[in-house]
């Protein structure tokens, strides 16, 4: 058994809308999209044009920047428009997909253990594969050329109304380790899972003996226990110039299928979580697959605000958007666009707040239906202490992000912003009651960075 | 609550900006967010707020100032019934705290409140709710006989000078309750300092009694420390002093809201009681033999009680803005405060102030505090590195 790392810094959002362990399996679509703004910083050259037919695992697009960075088709198909946004950039690529008969670029399979590291970068790259591996600091898709301290796996999530990864895994095992065995190689051995602390020992779904039990570690505690940033900062903090790279559960499984079946299926379970979806559970899609196609009827009556994601870092996207590249989530919550009367001085049962100024504090088991109001206006930084209590990490918040607004690029440095990614100071943000977006001063602090490199 | 609502959202288009009367948006924002918390929903980022915003926190500290307010009000009655040795019921003694402390109070939320919105709307910013606390400290830590043009001026400088010109709300580097206070000290000292603790209005067939004395238990120290009022008097309040310092029970009852809300540093309230008690103590083992008298003899737990300690502990130092930001900064802070307060009182019976002056002192050197502790942290980051 590996080691323990306790998380007391942190706090669980308990909310209305978990799913339920269902898989429903759905249909293919008619239209299938990929969306190069799902990738960090690409900026895509078409390998395609309307009308050519392409088979799941064909290449659609690279990157003008970094050529070997395939993008490849979830499904095979016909090309049936290039949807351009402001400037010419490319918006999407929408595909009429075949419904009943995929077609997949063949790979070769079951290969694995005879292929080299280089062979295995090239196999990844070449089936798009490539694209689930990221890294930190920055939060980009890996750079194939580059020596990695090591390879993280959070193999939980923690974040609201999350999903349960160990249940996803487990309807795929085979597929994981398969996946788990090419990453091992990749990385040299130098692989990092981070589990959940259940006090039940190994989950059933992780393959020790591909890991060495030092590699095994254990979280316990609220929220952000399971970001894989938090897991990096406790197990190998990241220097200037030190590169990790991390891949979700779920995308091991994709690369374990591209292994053992020689294909780029690139199906994944999804939660559907929320206040206002009528059934919240998991469900079979595919990647590019319409969020209309995947919600159809569960969304209930009003106002909603939909989330690829989770509530704390998940991106607002529209019906008529498509599940983008690295979702695992989708959350439905209702808006909230409406006044509260006197809303600064009412004991609020139904607030949710860190603080305890309302009264709700004195309920902790209860779960809320909270809606996107900002319950309050953007204020000067007032309050001190409060980012500290949410931050499980050896930084000093406020003073990263005033270094930051200050674009002190030494000072970012020495206060560790190549540890960071925004997804880490979502809590900071909830928690705010100056209301500043504490999230997009750090994107901003990360582009800075980027652009003295 | 609709039609209130309704009217809101129909004068609303006037004050938009552009409108006829864009230039008073702030002002009208103030009052329409005073009303009503906004509908505006998350943008960028988190998708769901903590209900906490500036408003509820000032609303907090309000509520936890109150008890002081309260008991203020009560005992300005009780002195000046006893200064004349009158038998009046605790009826008598509310009655005439709210005639003398209400005006200071209307008097400090007008003024400073009226600084607020025509800096708001002069600059085109939103109003803050900083002052909303300011407008009740200020009263509560000045003499009930205060004349109330000083307490308009005070108001005006602290907000001036001790906030907007460094940009508002969360921008100031010192309290701004205790620049105003600070500024009448320094600037008018007969008003405060001497006999007017207690509000000697002429009472009707009657004259002061022999017995009465101006000085406040601070003056007494100084002299002779057990000529002292009883500890439990000055535990509950029962002495002369600003409007709302004398109480330390009503300032714990402010603490334990402070502390339970969330909205206040218990690391400061505590770390400021613990340095007074250790230098109180400390003094204790070398005072001079020869002189019993002397200050330094004084039992450590009596600073606590004295003046303003609670008060300035509670809320005074305890103010985000003007404290150290950081976790180890604040105990530094505090601990500063609650040994220097001691040795200021000890030492320098000119200023029996010292309260005020050295928690504004602190507030000036709480950057450099939290430099080095950031700097401490910085460094240790780079040692792990080179591990």
């Amino acid at each position: 058994m590996g080691s323990t790392i306790t998380i007391r810094r942190g706090y669980d959002i308990k909310l209305k809308g978990e799913p339920e362990k269902v898989i429903a399996e759905l249909n293919y679509p008619d239209i299938v999209a990929c969306v190069p703004a799902d990738y960090r910083e690409v900026k895509p050259k078409l390998k395609i044009s309307p009308g050519d037919t392409v088979q799941a695992g064909q290449c659609l697009f690279t990157d003008k920047l970094r050529p070997e960075l395939r993008f490849t088709s979830p499904v095979s198909g016909e090309i049936a428009e290039i949807v351009l946004a402001e400037k010419r950039r490319i918006r999407e690529i929408r595909i009429l997909a075949d419904k009943n008969n995929i077609h997949y670029v063949e790979f070769p399979k079951n290969d694995l253990a005879t292929l080299s590291r280089q062979d295995l970068i090239h196999r990844l790259l070449e089936s798009g594969c490539w694209n689930y591996i990221r890294q930190r600091p920055y939060s980009l898709i890996a750079n194939p050329e580059a020596a990695p301290k090591a390879l993280f796996i959070s193999c939980f999530d923690s974040s609201p109304l999350s999903p349960d990864l160990e249940f996803i895994i487990s309807q795929e095992k085979e597929n994981f380790e398969t996946g788990l065995k090419a990453l091992v190689q990749l990385a040299n051995g130098n692989v990092h899972l981070g589990l959940p602390q259940k006090g039940n020992g190994i989950p059933s779904y992780c393959p020790d003996h591909l890991i060495p039990e030092k590699n095994i570690h254990y979280f316990k505690g609220p929220h952000p226990s399971g970001n894989v940033g938090v897991h990096i900062h406790h197990i190998a903090p990241l220097q200037k110039d030190e590169i990790v790279w991390y891949v979700h559960p779920q995308d091991v499984i994709i690369i374990g299928r591209l292994f053992s079946e020689g294909r780029y299926r690139a199906d994944r379970v999804v939660a559907l979580t929320g206040s206002s979806l009528t059934k919240p559970q998991y469900i079979r899609v595919l990647t590019g697959q319409p969020i209309m196609n995947i919600l159809a009827d569960n969304l209930a009556e009003g106002d909603h605000r939909i989330i690829q994601g989770n509530v704390l870092h998940g991106a607002q996207t529209l019906q008529e958007d498509y599940l983008s590249f690295y979702t695992n989530h989708i959350t439905v919550i209702p808006e909230g666009k409406e006044p509260a009367f006197l809303g600064w001085l009412l004991p609020g049962l139904k607030k949710l707040s860190l603080s305890r100024s309302y009264l709700s504090w004195l309920m902790p088991k209860r779960k809320y239906t909270l809606d996107t109001n900002k319950h309050g206006e953007e204020r000067a930084f007032v309050m001190t202490g409060q980012y500290d209590k949410v931050l499980p990490m050896n930084i000093y918040p406020v003073f990263l992000l005033k270094a930051i607004l200050a674009k002190d690029i030494e000072k970012m440095e020495a206060l560790g912003i190549y540890e960071v990614a925004e997804e880490d100071f979502a809590l900071c943000e909830f928690v705010c009651t100056s209301k500043i977006e504490v999230q997009k001063i750090i994107g901003e602090g990360l582009e800075l960075m980027r652009a003295e490199e | 609550m609709k039609p209130l609502l309704r009217l809101v959202d129909k004068f609303k288009p006037h004050f938009a900006k552009g409108a006829k009367y864009g230039k008073f948006h702030p002002a009208f924002e103030a009052l329409e967010t005073f009303l009503f918390t906004p509908g505006d929903t998350t943008a960028n980022g988190v998708h769901v707020r903590d209900a906490m915003d500036l408003k509820r926190t000032m609303m907090t500290v309000i509520i936890a100032i109150l008890p002081t307010l309260f008991f203020g009000i009560w005992n300005v009655g009780y002195q000046h019934y006893l200064a004349y040795s009158m038998e009046m019921s605790h009826m008598d003694y509310i009655l005439f705290g709210l005639q003398k402390v209400l005006p200071i109070v209307i008097v400090s939320y007008a003024v400073g409140l009226g600084v607020e919105f025509v800096f708001a709307v002069a600059k085109g910013h939103s109003i803050s709710e900083g002052y909303l606390v300011t407008g009740l400290l200020i009263p509560l830590i000045l003499p009930v006989t205060i004349p109330l043009w000083m307490v308009a001026i005070s108001a005006i400088f602290c907000t001036l000078l001790g906030k907007e010109i460094f940009g508002g709300t969360g921008m100031n580097f010192m309290n701004p309750a205790l620049l105003a206070r600070v500024f009448l000290f320094f600037a008018f000292p007969a008003f405060m300092s001497g006999d007017i603790w207690t509000d000697l209005s002429p009472e009707v067939g009657h004259a002061i009694v022999d017995a009465y004395s101006g000085a406040t238990n601070l003056v007494t120290f100084d002299t002779d420390y057990t000529q002292l009022q009883t500890a439990a008097d000055m535990f509950w309040g029962f002495e002369q002093g600003s409007i709302g310092e004398t109480s330390v029970f009503a300032c714990l009852i402010g603490a334990l809201i402070l502390i339970v809300s969330g909205v206040g540093s218990w690391q400061i309230i505590l770390s400021v009681f613990i340095g007074a008690g250790l230098t109180g103590l400390f003094f204790n083992s070398v005072a001079p033999a020869d002189i019993p008298t002397h200050a330094m003899h004084t039992p450590f737990y009596f600073h606590w009680l004295m003046g303003g300690f609670a008060f300035g502990a509670v809320y005074m130092a305890t103010d985000p803005v003007s404290a150290a930001h950081t976790e180890s900064g604040k105990w530094i802070y505090g601990l500063l405060i609650g040994a220097l307060i001691v040795v200021l009182r000890i030492f320098n019976p000119a200023y029996p102030e010292a309260v005020m002056l050295i928690i504004l002192l602190l507030n000036v050197f709480a950057p450099l505090i939290d430099h080095m502790v950031v700097q401490r942290h910085i460094q240790k980051r780079l040692r792990r590195a080179q591990q």
